[in-house]
């Protein structure tokens, strides 16, 4: 059972228990499932600044910050305990594309030669850790959603909002990878 | 979403778009069964890979069908639970109602969705993500967590000169 666990997981499993996770939110405690307002308590808690988008009673909706560090637990035990001990595998074709890009890492899920602290204080890292979580913050919470909330709950409950939304995400996300991310790459 | 106060100041009401719609309180030790319930789908996102930037950018690339598979029964699951709650008018645990908001469309779901698709690109990560992806001991991504409120707390900064 558990080397069954540890193999890479399929994406009916993953899919059942994730849109699963909308019905129990709502029925332990009447909660609507969203993660990335999880970045707004924590700015509503440590740095309001007094800017009205802030102040509110961050404190009703602690659940939300229970819930992410519940996930950065779950990556931690999944890791610890439960990792794949195969090697990671990448489609073929991606892996061509990237290579020619300059990506020269496949054996992990992130590419050690962009993801890692020796890269925080460089280009790369300025670009891939800073600037893209800032769009990644800084666009949810202007969207109103995440994939979480917009993607899965929002389409969950048949909110036309949240498919133009999710329909967004994609634009956003194929632009980057087509037509931005090949010049990025040319500066290193 | 806002309104003029008497003295002509805007005033704003609080929208949380993933809110607690709990009439009854709860105590600290409560949120336990959240923080379980994200361990869970931590442990989720992590075994199917979906904190990967690899699988992100086969999405991106149409070069596997893993993400739009998650995604997608993610989707089916969550749509047949919402209607069967609403239809069966299905309690809460405390026995309260079930509400969820509806979502009201403002061109921020363009904007923002559009950049958030750019960073969810370039990070491989989206929120749930980042959170799984700093457990997994990937501490670079700190660094774009930290971003990332930057980011959030820069949106509630501008706000109001943002069009919507």
């Amino acid at each position: 059972m558990i080397e069954l666990i540890k193999q890479p997981w399929h994406w009916a499993v993953a899919g059942v228990m994730i849109g699963l996770t909308v019905p129990t939110l709502l029925l332990i405690g009447n909660k609507t499932f969203g993660i990335s307002s999880s970045l707004r308590h924590i700015c509503a808690a440590c740095f309001p600044a007094n800017i009205s988008f802030f102040k509110y009673d961050w404190k009703k909706e602690i659940w939300n910050l229970f819930f992410v560090v519940g996930v950065l637990l779950g990556g931690l035990i999944a890791s610890q305990f439960l990792s794949n001990p195969n090697e990671f595998v990448v489609n073929e074709q991606t892996m061509q594309d990237l290579k020619a890009l300059g990506v020269k890492d496949f054996s992990a899920m992130m590419p050690a030669d962009i993801f890692s602290i020796e890269n925080i204080f460089t280009l790369k890292g300025l670009i891939f850790f800073v600037f893209g979580g800032l769009m990644v913050g800084f666009g949810t919470r202007y969207a109103g959603g995440c994939t979480s909330g917009h993607a899965i709950m929002g389409l969950s409950n048949l909110q036309l909002p949240s498919l133009i939304a999710t329909i967004s995400f994609m634009v956003g996300g194929f632009a980057m990878t087509h037509l931005i991310m090949p010049l990025i790459f040319k500066l290193f | 979403m806002t309104k003029n106060n008497i003295d002509n100041t805007l005033i704003e009401e609080f929208v949380c778009e993933a809110p607690n719609n709990q009439v009854k309180k709860e105590s600290f030790a409560s949120n336990i069964k959240y923080l379980i319930v994200g361990t869970i789908f931590g442990i989720v996102f992590v075994k199917a890979e979906i904190v990967s930037w690899f699988r992100i950018q086969e999405m991106f690339r149409l070069q596997s069908f893993h993400m739009y598979g998650v995604i997608g029964t993610a989707v089916v699951v969550g749509l047949i639970s919402v209607q069967i709650i609403k239809r069966f008018k299905v309690k809460t645990f405390s026995g309260e109602t079930v509400s969820i908001q509806d979502k009201t469309f403002n061109k921020g779901q363009i904007y923002g969705g559009l950049i958030f698709g750019l960073g969810w690109a370039i990070t491989g990560a989206c929120p749930g993500p980042l959170f799984a992806q700093i457990g997994s001991g990937f501490l670079a991504i700190t660094v774009t967590f930290a971003s990332a409120v930057a980011g959030t707390w820069l949106y509630g900064a501008f706000k109001n000169k943002l069009p919507h």
